[in-house]
């Protein structure tokens, strides 16, 4: 450490530097900017979900196509990919992140300077959605590669895109549920148990109409067959669209509401300072 | 709605003051400041009174509530009971007009290892609203400060302790707080490092008028820097004042005498020597207090040679800040911590 005579206070050129609100915006901005830096820095956290996705896309349609190429007018690896998507972005979130922070007292850090509590929380979700969002790029492309297309054109795929990272923001809640509330990784970790009902007691692999018995009924229940809907309704396009669309945004914005009801909540008890 | 999200975000500018009822030459005030943990008392009805400029050394062993205190004094613990003003602001009422006025350094480095320096620093100066050309300045004039050179565009991960110390140190202080909080700043450190803190927290006093509030559990630590010192033990403030009115209070000179043996008969003997105003036996230890040093060891030591006990080591000294803890709670402060952490 040098003993230098350097005024800190840096007064030289006029105006005394000090601190002062940051605004919302700039709360916002700086706790995304940081998350999205840490991205590239732990693959990890991203990688793995993508290769999941791309991997049972390629099985799913070598091991199903054959099976349900008697539908007329039905092509598996159009339906598939919907599947394909929202196993690479469910469950991808910066919660696990935010957990090491709690441990590591740089939660505590944020906590002494005037930036605006819930933006802690809110910033890390919006990287959240610019991740999803660039995760489903590579899932898409191979799509493209097989055969798949989109009849709404660019806007069915910003459309496609929007929606599941919507979905995974939505999902990502109970993590940051679970980070808040116990500030233990392995708690965080148990996110993915929900993930199995979600993704697998749904039409995921065959269309709604060939599932049987009790997983009929538990997928109309569901949330994500409605999601599966939506998706799949964005690539057929035109004015089917907007029924299926409508009921996947209700049933994202259902499982939303409790997420975040959640998140919020631990995100209280975690900064009430009593 | 998230606890303090409708708290005063529109101050006008930096520094601005719109305090009521509070003194302008006191950066910090507590009145009864109490904090329970469930029936645990950790700080309990604490009066201190520190004047804008001062260094003051928060002096006590491991759990006596010196982290407790500056949790509640930087708004990260609401307290129990009674009243905390920092910078002329309340501290349960107003916790975001304090935020913007004090730097703080926690216990353990609060650091992102997955941050370099420099960014960590910028995301400091941007979430205290610092304009992009101010964090640069700041980002420059800390950099040299703590002379990190290359290091700080690596991760944080890679730095030695004491470089996380120092970084620690920088992001408190990157938005020129008028009152700087360092909780336990040089525990783990090695002695160099030590020194270097100790040079730099005198200097960001001297030089810029920063209050310091200084926790700490090393004597020396609070004997070199503090202007005042406050002796906390059990959550209470047990002394307070300049180091050396403290170590006046328990006398000019102290002999130390090591023992094995019953004690009694020694503490009796003593008491009849000319020179020795105050003769207190503590496990083992005999602490003699006299005006008179020099001139009193050698009856000291023919007096012990008459009685039962065995004498190890005889020592004379000045008072030091444990004798100060000595003398008030009857144990070292250094074996209160022992006794704590064993317990």
């Amino acid at each position: 450490m040098t003993t230098t005579t350097d005024s800190l206070r840096s007064e030289g050129s006029g105006a005394v530097i000090g601190a002062r609100p940051a605004g919302i915006f700039r709360d916002l901005s700086s706790i995304a900017g940081r998350a999205l830096r840490a991205v590239p820095r732990d693959v990890t956290s991203v990688v793995p979900p993508v290769f999941i996705a791309l991997f049972f896309f390629v099985v799913n349609i070598a091991t199903l196509k054959k099976v349900t190429s008697s539908i007329p007018h039905f092509s598996y690896t159009s339906f598939e990919i919907a599947t394909a998507i929202l196993l690479g972005v469910t469950g991808v979130s910066r919660a696990p992140a935010l957990v090491l922070d709690i441990q590591s007292k740089y939660f505590d850090r944020l906590l002494l300077t005037p930036v605006r509590r819930t933006a802690i929380l809110v910033g890390h979700m919006v990287a959240d959605v610019s991740v999803a969002a660039v995760l489903t790029v590579p899932i898409l492309v191979l799509g493209f590669i097989l055969g798949v297309r989109f009849h709404g054109g660019p806007l069915g795929v910003l459309g496609f895109i929007a929606l599941s990272s919507l979905w995974s923001l939505a999902f990502a809640g109970f993590g940051y549920a679970i980070a808040l509330k116990t500030g233990n990784p392995a708690a965080v970790n148990s996110t993915f148990l929900l993930f199995f009902p979600f993704l697998f007691l749904t039409s995921s692999y065959v269309p709604r109409s060939q599932l049987s018995g009790w997983l009929s009924t538990v997928a109309k229940f569901n949330p994500v067959t409605y999601l599966l809907g939506g998706l799949r309704s964005l690539e057929v396009g035109g004015g089917a669209v907007w029924v299926p669309l409508g009921q996947a945004l209700l049933a994202v914005g259902i499982v939303a509401l409790i997420s975040m009801t959640l998140c919020f909540a631990a995100l209280r008890g975690r900064v009430k300072r009593s | 709605m998230i606890e303090e999200e409708m708290t005063d975000h529109q101050e006008p500018s930096p520094h601005s003051l719109g305090r009521s009822n509070v003194s302008e030459v006191d950066a910090i005030v507590t009145h009864d400041l109490v904090r329970h943990f469930g029936d645990v008392r950790a700080v309990n009805g604490v009066n201190i009174q520190i004047p804008k400029g001062e260094i003051y050394g928060f002096l006590g062993p491991n759990g006596a509530g010196k982290s407790t205190m500056v949790h509640m004094l930087c708004t990260l613990l609401a307290p129990t009971g009674g009243r905390a003003t920092v910078a002329g602001f309340d501290v349960e009422s107003d916790p975001a007009k304090v935020r913007l006025r004090i730097g703080v350094a926690l216990q353990e480095a609060a650091l992102d290892p997955k941050q370099t320096g420099s960014e960590l620093l910028s995301l400091q100066g941007r979430l205290y609203g610092l304009k992009r050309r101010e964090i640069q300045r700041r980002v420059s004039e800390l950099a040299e400060m703590i002379d990190l050179g290359d290091f700080l565009d690596r991760m944080i991960g890679t730095y030695s302790g004491g470089m996380k110390r120092r970084l620690d140190l920088a992001a408190a202080l990157i938005h020129n707080p008028e009152i700087v909080f360092l909780d336990e700043p040089t525990t783990g450190l090695d002695p160099v490092s030590r020194l270097q803190v100790w040079s730099e927290v005198r200097r960001l006093n001297q030089e810029l008028g920063i209050t310091i509030f200084l926790t700490t559990q090393y004597l020396e630590e609070a004997d070199e820097l503090a202007h005042r010192v406050g002796i906390i033990d059990d959550g209470k403030i047990v002394a307070e004042g300049t180091p050396t009115d403290l170590k006046k209070a328990v006398g000019s000179d102290l002999i130390l005498v090591r023992v094995e043996g019953d004690t009694s008969d020694a503490v009796a003997a003593l008491s009849t020597v000319p020179g020795v105003q105050n003769v207190e036996a503590h496990a083992g230890e005999l602490v003699i207090t006299t005006s008179t040093g020099s001139a009193t060891i050698s009856p000291v030591a023919v007096a012990l040679a008459g009685t039962n006990v065995v004498v190890r080591e005889l020592t004379l000294r000045t008072p030091t800040l444990d004798d100060v803890f000595l003398e008030l709670t009857g144990t070292h402060i250094e074996r209160a911590d022992a006794q704590e952490e064993s317990s």
